[in-house]
């Protein structure tokens, strides 16, 4: 008791001695000596090239192409086992000697938690108003495709999972890559661990900004807004924010405080019901433009009036905001679903298809609809004010909904660092070995990047910060490309089993 | 051919009665005796990345200290009496979990102890005893 009590105390002293980078304007001279750095980062990732004078980022391509192809390498496996992913969520496969383990669904809920947040309210949009209503059919195509990505990146992700000595589990795109290519031969062995570290460096890197810095940073914007905007006693005190989310933060990931965590996790599923509840209330209510919508969205797709590059601009901004928001072909999620209790990997996978198909499909689609049928989509939009914009759809029929989504805005981005603070850590350690002293370097650090985030104007840092994410897609990727083959023969021998009867059902409905 | 009974402990005075009642049934018949223990979980909860990562081991400690300070010792103290007992810990919803472990040992007769929750509680969140009586597959047993 005294002990975790001295380490409260350690815990805000160091918080508190973050804020002081916060006031003395130190912003300035770290987003001076970083934006060299951060800028050739992100312009290699962000490299884009012209496609009929729309300039589209490599990463985005190769993200969709890798999409597409595993879609029909699995012959379509998006539609074939979305039945069956259903069914193993819903545990009728699941095994009763098991009972206590991690579950299909468990698994799930803790993948999704990590990508449902601030892409599916503010990033829709932001795409919406860029790109017209016709975005929404590519992004919903993109997450259609981003299924199966998901698909097979989970199924790597249980099948070259680590049983540490301490008896948890761990896994991901760090371990498959190093595991899964060493089957192939030292040539592949080698290639392999390059793609293992480089994964890991960007995915500290993205824990670091994506995962934290920029969910600090939004979380703190909505809550100024809602509070009265520039004159908001609020508007100047982001320090003090992040400080009181850093706390929080350690709390849970320092103090090992389970309570903070168990109630965010079981309060975030709830909020998400209410967005989306809310978002199908205002659907229904408006239902005789709903016709009209759909109408917008299919021939915005194909005719792009007024938007700036033509149908090819639309189709980037749907594109785009489904990779932003479900992070298939990341690696992200394999870290989180690798610890379900299985002996059939690919049953994983099944379940992971479940990902893209909520994040975006039915999220994503909800927000967009709710923004076109309210009309308050803005091409001239800042891209920065997307949590503004769909607040503002939803107060347009319940006034006092900005409150809420304020909350969820804010629980989403705890839920979201909570996450990726555990993807960071198992890269950091999978970088620098698995010890106490490793572990708390990386937890100080990402502390002091939530004080940082939500304190400063970093436009540079949060820039490299996105890039780190998407770069994490260029090692895992290339590796799966590898590993298809592997996946496809424990695809094969479950199918074979499921289709013949052989899989023992647990529950008879 | 013996019967097998299933007692439900969950550490409390009651289970305790209900554990004595069964033990007498038992000497008198030559009865098989389970001594059962269920850790309430539900397979459809929200956790952490942390939590899940950890979940097998913090499983078997969960089991391990079930067996050591609640099952354990009543198996033991009745073994040496001469019974015939065996001490199970499982995971999952107390009353469907008694019944089929119940199902899947052949038990002819479930005996718990009657718990002290109170009306409201047990209005919301159903009884364990009230549940079974409603479901199980044989004969449940309720000591006052």
């Amino acid at each position: 008791m005294s002990k975790s009590r001295v380490g409260i105390t350690t815990l805000v002293s160091l918080l508190a001695s973050f804020s002081v980078f916060a006031e003395t304007g130190i912003d300035e001279k770290i987003n001076i000596a970083v934006k060299p750095f951060a800028d050739a980062v992100a312009g290699f990732v962000f490299s884009s090239f012209p496609v009929a004078g729309v300039p589209i980022p490599f990463v985005l391509v190769w993200l969709i192409v890798a999409a597409t192809i595993f879609t029909f390498y699995f012959k379509f496996i998006n539609l074939r086992a979305f039945k069956h992913g259903f069914e193993l969520v819903r545990g009728d496969y699941h095994d009763p000697e098991a009972a206590g383990e991690v579950t299909h669904f468990q698994a799930l809920a803790t993948a999704l938690s990590g990508t449902v947040g601030l892409g599916n309210i503010a990033g829709v949009a932001v795409a919406v108003s860029l790109g017209g209503p016709g975005a929404t059919l590519w992004m919903i195509l993109a997450g259609f495709l981003g299924m199966s990505s998901k698909f097979t990146e989970c199924t790597l992700g249980v099948k070259y999972r680590n049983e540490l000595p301490d008896g948890t589990v761990s896994g991901g795109p760090m371990y498959y890559l190093t595991k899964g290519l060493a089957e192939k031969g030292a040539g592949f062995a080698k290639l392999g661990k390059v793609l293992a570290v480089l994964f890991a460096i960007f995915c500290v890197g993205g824990s670091f900004g994506g995962g934290n810095m920029f969910q600090a940073n939004q979380s703190f914007a909505q809550l100024v807004n809602v509070t009265g905007g520039d004159t908001s006693w609020l508007a100047d005190k982001g320090w003090l924010f992040g400080l009181i989310v850093a706390t929080l933060v350690g709390l849970v990931i320092m103090g090992g405080i389970k309570g903070i965590a168990r109630v965010t996790s079981k309060i975030v599923p709830f909020m998400a019901i209410i967005y989306v509840t809310a978002g199908v209330a205002i659907i229904l209510m408006n239902y005789s433009l709903v016709p009209s919508a759909i109408g917008a969205i299919i021939d915005g797709a194909f005719t792009a009036e007024g938007i700036s590059g033509g149908v090819i601009g639309v189709l980037f901004q749907g594109f785009k905001r489904a990779a932003f928001s479900n992070e298939a072909g990341v690696g992200s999620a394999a870290i989180a679903h690798s610890a379900v209790q299985t002996n059939r990997p690919v049953t994983e996978g099944f379940v992971a298809l479940y990902e893209p198909f909520v994040d975006t499909i039915v999220v994503c689609t909800i927000t967009a609809l709710v923004i076109i049928i309210t009309g308050t989509w803005d091409p001239s939009v800042d891209p920065s004010a997307g949590v503004q914009l769909t607040s503002t759809a939803f107060e347009s029929a319940f006034s006092w909904f900005p409150i809420v989504l304020t909350v969820a805005v804010i629980l989403f981005a705890f839920s979201t660092m909570i996450s990726w603070s555990y993807y960071g850590l198992k890269s950091w350690t999978f970088l620098f070995g698995e010890n106490k002293f490793t572990d708390a370097t990386y937890k100080v650090l990402f502390l002091f990047f939530v004080v940082v985030g939500s304190s400063m104007q970093l436009g540079a840092v949060i820039d490299f910060s996105d890039a780190m994410i998407f770069a994490m897609a260029f090692p895992n990727l290339l590796g799966c490309y590898f590993l298809l083959p592997v996946v496809k023969k424990e695809l094969n021998e479950y199918w074979d089993d499921y289709k013949s009867g052989r899989l023992v059902k647990t529950r008879v409905s | 051919m013996s019967s097998v009974l299933m007692v439900g402990v969950d550490g409390s005075e009651c289970g305790e009665r209900a554990v004595e009642f069964a033990a007498r049934r038992a000497r008198n018949s030559g009865a098989r005796l389970y001594i059962t223990y269920i850790i309430e979980w539900s397979p459809f909860t929200f956790s952490t990345a942390m939590e899940n990562a950890e979940r097998h081991q913090r499983r078997e400690e969960e089991i391990q200290r079930a067996h050591s300070e609640i099952v354990d010792p009543v198996v033991e103290r009745l073994k040496t009496e001469g019974l015939d007992v065996e001490g199970l810990v499982r995971h999952g919803h107390v009353a469907d979990t008694l019944n089929s472990l119940a199902k899947s040992k052949g038990v002819v007769n479930i005996i718990l102890g009657r718990q002290g929750t109170s009306k409201l509680k047990a209005h919301v969140f159903g009884s364990v005893g009230s549940r079974l009586v409603q479901s199980a597959e044989c004969a449940v047993t309720v000591v006052p």
